[in-house]
């Protein structure tokens, strides 16, 4: 298929608007899930919206999106409330109520599901594409309720943004400005259901919980302010949603959602390792050009002590006396100084090793350094 | 009934397997649950498809020592990789738990998809299990047939016992105090690493039992249910065991008559054992929390009132003004419904006298709010 | 029988039952806060009257946090009732800036320091209101008077303890209350903070408002504060710190703890009851008495 035929193709347009609607609203909450500590919230319910999503098609009687959502929703948001009452009546911690919730309410869904089949429902083969997300499946009557609701998901954050900002990061003194903080942070809560409902079509129950953390977590490498923060990881949200459907619709019956999850994961991995400022190999070189630094005014300030002790402004010193000292090979180190111009190599008897001396300006600057110290530990 | 008779009765054979996989589970999960690590077998059992499908694709083996062994390094990698991320500082640990898992899940899916659209491990069973064929698949033990499964399943069921036994004290004091028994030199974080690689190798010869995902519920669910029964570590490997040994059963008879999945059944019976746990433990549960708190707020209440006696005691107000039974209300800022009880209980638990509309502290009322007062002077 | 206890409020010295006592910024009478079964609070009258800066001070686990959490209803009260300038919290909202303890978030928080500040307009705002101009210029102008402009438009984990306290600090400024109550605000912060802090509290005293701090350090209370709660679980005195910064209060509020206190401070006192300021032992050179 040639690019043209591939805009012009009616079901690739309709996966990747949806690919696009999933990762918009995905992207936006990850931010306030990751933010809030709510990362394997996202991972509970969406595990737990597979019930739900029987019982839409249940209710429905076929495959009907918005019956489906609803369904997802409503069990997610039992799954929810269960983690909520058995941390704050028992002694376990969310660890525990998250890992049972998923996983009981997964194994009801399973029930469910198979209880489905046994009805010799014709119409419950389009159930289980919602176990790892079937872009190929989704259909032009699925895009308006999952625009809706995402629509009405980013236009509550929006009109609420100061509420919702300040909520996330000090719900205390939110508090005492007399905002709901209740009711607000149910609401976000609730809306990363409802993130995770969109996503159920392209991406699957196993898999959405990636899709409410990896935005944000990419995001958060590049941007000092939540603003930007948001808007990228609703970009990065979009992007792994389009790459991962395009995939997926070209491909050879792979699975969409693994590939949305590879997509968003790999644009954490190139953030975590490039994000100026706080990228993991911008630090590594700052390290390493921070050691190079050090290493080279601690060899400049051993050869001014080498002069002194043989008053000798232009003393030799052999290049393994002062490897021997250090316990490392410095001839990098004294290669690096050289192209500064601050020492120079000297001329030595045949068979011995090389030598190195001060210029004038290593020894003003070798002179400095001293100072310098000198002078802090003072 | 002869062994092999036993052996070859597809609905024992089933309620074994289960009963193998929810007692291997039960004997890990106390050790998680009480480091606060539960999620570690959430992201173990969903990285471990990823190990499966390697392992099969580099050795053909679908099951047995090789295929348990190099798949559960892949539940080992998510933990060392989960651990890679929280110490770069760039990310939080519940989010990097969520950020490692769902990518080796993802590969491995997607390698099933490509080369294995056509051998038993298709995505439907690594969600889901196959526990009511596993009398199918059969090896030879000496003169018996016994079925894959419960040969691998009893084998890790072994391993797992022999491990929380022979090295009980050392797992005891590294989840209580990893601090404490590294001073001592028992390695907490080895024995942490040896549980982990246990977890995995039993979540992946469970796996083509009850899939990845619901072995989860046998891993958290009984456990769980179990630390709401008792304070005791081994009372919580017990209890554990014996609610994985009853969801099983129940699981099975259930699902047959239902006609539905019977992991999906059994796993589900966890959960509804951890909710019967969660409401009816007579210490750390639902109902006995309600009682507690109600009886401490009244206590409080009562409490509250003999101090506030006791602080007029003696002023000139107290006469007029503090100390007269129409006064509590306006002055505690209580309903005059609340304040009346609460004088009522205070009257009735002889703490308090009254006489017409004047209250007077008894010895007893004078004790407590003294207690109260100057908490120093009680140690 | 108890002794009987010495009531030290100068201002209502025979507190009949008033529900408005409109002269005190703060009064809570009969308060009890008791959480999880532990005694925290007991039936205590808190007094502060309009104008003072206020010292809330009693060793580890009196309380002290637990009184103003108490206070600004972010805990649950056991009994009694609350007034701010002579109406309950909830009307008063809008007069009432708190500064948390810094611990309280999560500095890694994607934000800035001019950020953080302009928070503290959101109550003003409203509901659908946006920042404007004008609100990034007050807490602009909050951020100068707390010396952190340079910083302004800094990542707020890049900032040091003692600067993030500021910065706080300034986020209360910007609410332009009548009433200021300060969690530990000198807790683990240096030296220039420290002096910031104390030298805005003074100013913003000094323009009128009352300022309520709960704070740590016994040595510096003479110095920095006018006004003086001793605590341990009940008040043990409240008033003037000329009246109440006596060595027997001292020895009361911190009961067991008293080997906390330094010896020095109670040998230098001239009697058992007199302020140490009348002795001259540890006068407060050039800090004028309210």
């Amino acid at each position: 298929m040639s690019p043209a035929d591939l805009l012009g193709d009616y079901t690739l347009r309709t996966v990747l608007m949806g690919a696009a609607i999933l990762g918009l609203v995905s992207g936006v909450l990850s931010v306030f899930a990751v933010l809030r500590r709510q990362s394997l919230m996202g991972d509970a319910l969406s595990h737990a919206a597979l019930p739900g999503i029987c019982l839409g098609f249940i209710v429905a009687g076929e495959r009907q999106l918005g019956w489906i959502m609803a369904g997802a929703l409503f069990s997610g948001g039992i799954a929810a409330l269960w983690i909520l009452a058995l941390t704050r009546t028992t002694r376990l911690k969310t660890d525990a109520a998250i890992g049972s919730a998923l996983s009981v309410f997964f194994a009801l869904g399973v029930v469910a599901l198979t209880w489905i089949q046994a009805g010799g429902n014709v119409a419950q083969a389009g159930l289980e594409t919602f176990l790892f997300g079937q872009a190929a499946a989704i259909l032009r009557s699925d895009l308006p309720p999952m625009a809706a609701i995402a629509g009405l998901a980013v236009l509550a954050i929006t009109v609420f943004w100061k509420e919702v900002k300040l909520v996330t990061f000090d719900p205390v003194f939110a508090r005492t400005l007399g905002l709901p903080v209740l009711t607000i942070e149910v609401a976000l809560t609730v809306m990363i259901a409802l993130a995770v409902v969109v996503g159920l079509q392209m991406v699957g129950v196993v898999l959405m919980a990636s899709m409410v953390i990896a935005p944000a977590v990419a995001a958060r490498q590049w941007t000092r302010r939540l603003e930007t923060m948001t808007i990228l990881a609703a970009v990065f949200g979009v992007a792994s949603g389009v790459i991962g459907a395009v995939i997926s619709a070209l491909g050879q019956g792979l699975a969409t959602g693994p590939l949305i999850v590879l997509a968003a994961s790999a644009i954490v991995l190139v953030s975590l390792a490039f994000a100026p400022g706080r990228g993991v190999v911008w630090e590594a070189a700052q390290r390493a050009r921070d050691r190079r630094a050090l290493r080279g005014r601690q060899v400049l300030t051993t050869l001014l002590h080498l002069a002194q002790a043989h008053r000798d402004r232009a003393y030799p010193a052999e290049e393994g006396m002062v490897d021997s000292f250090y316990g490392y090979r410095t001839r990098r180190t004294l290669e690096r100084l050289d192209r500064r111009g601050l020492v120079a190599t000297a001329s030595h008897m045949p068979g011995e090793g090389r030598h190195w001396v001060l210029t004038p300006e290593g020894l003003a600057e070798a002179e400095r350094v001293e100072a310098d110290i000198t002078g802090r530990r003072a | 009934m002869s062994v092999q008779a036993i052996l070859d009765d597809p609905a024992l054979m089933i309620m074994a397997t289960g009963a193998l996989v929810g007692t291997a589970a039960a004997l890990l999960g106390p050790f998680l649950i009480l480091r606060q690590n539960a999620m570690l077998s959430d992201a173990i059992s969903h990285s471990i498809v990823f190990g499966i499908v390697v392992v099969w694709m580099a050795t053909g083996a679908v099951a047995g020592p090789v295929q348990i062994v190099g798949a559960a390094l892949t539940g080992v990698l998510t933990v060392v990789l989960t651990e890679v991320l929280v110490a770069s500082r760039r990310v939080h640990d519940d989010a990097a738990i969520g950020l490692v898992f769902p990518v080796l899940f993802s590969l491995g899916v997607l390698l099933l998809n490509l080369y294995a659209s056509d051998v038993h491990i298709d995505a439907h069973t690594v969600l889901l299990g196959e526990i009511g064929f596993v009398w199918l698949n059969t090896v030879e033990v000496g003169p018996y047939l016994v079925p894959r499964a419960v040969l691998w399943m009893g084998t890790m069921t072994l391993i797992n016992l022999v491990f929380v036994l022979a090295f009980w004290k050392e797992l005891k004091l590294a989840t209580f105090d990893p601090l404490l028994a590294h001073a001592f030199g028992l390695m907490p974080r080895a024995m942490f690493y040896a549980l982990l690689f246990l977890t995995s190798s039993t979540a992946v010869a469970a796996f083509d039992a009850v899939g990845a995902i619901l072995f989860i519920a046998f891993i958290i669910a009984p456990p769980a249910a179990a630390y709401l029964l008792t304070d005791r570590l081994w009372k919580m490997l017990v209890i554990g065991v014996l609610i994985s040994l009853l969801s099983t059963v129940l699981g099975y008879w259930l699902a047959v008559r239902l006609d539905v999945s019977i992991g999906g059944t059994m796993a589900a019976m966890t959960g509804v054992f951890l909710t019967l746990a969660w409401v009816l433990a007579p210490r750390h549960g639902l109902t006995a929390g309600l009682l507690r708190d109600l009886r401490r707020r009244r206590l409080d209440e009562t409490r509250a009132l003999v101090v506030h006696l006791a602080t007029h005691e003696g002023t000139p107000e107290e006469r007029h003004e503090e100390n007269r039974a129409g006064a509590l209300g306006p002055h505690l800022g209580w309903t005059d419904a609340r304040a009346g009880t609460a004088l009522r209980r205070s009257l009735a638990g002889g703490y308090v006298l009254r006489e017409g509309e004047a209250l007077h502290l008894t010895p007893k009322g004078r004790a407590t709010a003294e207690a109260l007062l100057e908490p120093w002077r009680r140690g | 029988m108890p002794e009987p206890r010495e009531r030290t409020d100068a201002v209502t010295p025979t507190d009949p039952i008033r529900l408005h006592e409109p002269e005190l910024a703060l009064h809570a009478e009969d308060l009890t806060v008791a959480y999880h079964g532990e005694p925290v609070l007991w039936d205590i009258d808190v007094n502060v009257p309009n104008g003072v800066m206020a010292a809330i001070v009693g060793p580890n686990g009196a309380g002290k946090s637990t009184l103003i959490k108490a206070v600004l209803d972010l805990v649950p009260r056991t009994a009694g009732h609350v007034t701010m300038f002579g109406r309950p919290y909830a009307d008063q909202r809008r007069r009432v800036a708190y500064v948390p303890q810094r611990s309280a978030v999560d500095w890694d928080f994607p934000t800035t320091a001019l950020d953080v500040v302009t928070m503290g307009r959101y109550g003003q705002l409203g509901w659908f209101r946006r920042p404007g101009r004008e609100t990034r210029r007050a807490a602009m102008a909050a951020l100068e008077e707390v010396g952190l402009e340079a910083l302004a438009r800094r990542q707020i984990s890049q900032l040091s303890g003692g600067q993030q306290q500021r910065v706080f600090l300034a986020r209360a400024l910007v609410q332009q209350a009548e009433l200021y109550v300060l969690d530990e605000p000198m807790a683990g912060v240096d030296a220039t903070t420290e002096r910031v802090i104390v030298g805005l509290l003074k100013r913003l005293r000094d323009e009128g408002r009352t300022v309520i701090v709960v704070h740590h350090d016994l040595q510096t209370v003479r110095e920095y504060f006018d006004w003086l709660v001793l605590l341990n679980v009940r008040v043990i005195a409240q008033g003037p710190v000329a009246e109440v910064y006596t060595p027997r209060n001292l020895r009361r509020a911190y009961g067991g703890q008293i080997s906390l206190l330094r010896g020095a401070d109670f040998e230098a006192a001239p009697g058992p009851d007199a302020p140490y300021g009348e002795g001259g032992a540890a006068a407060a050179p050039g800090e004028p008495e309210r």
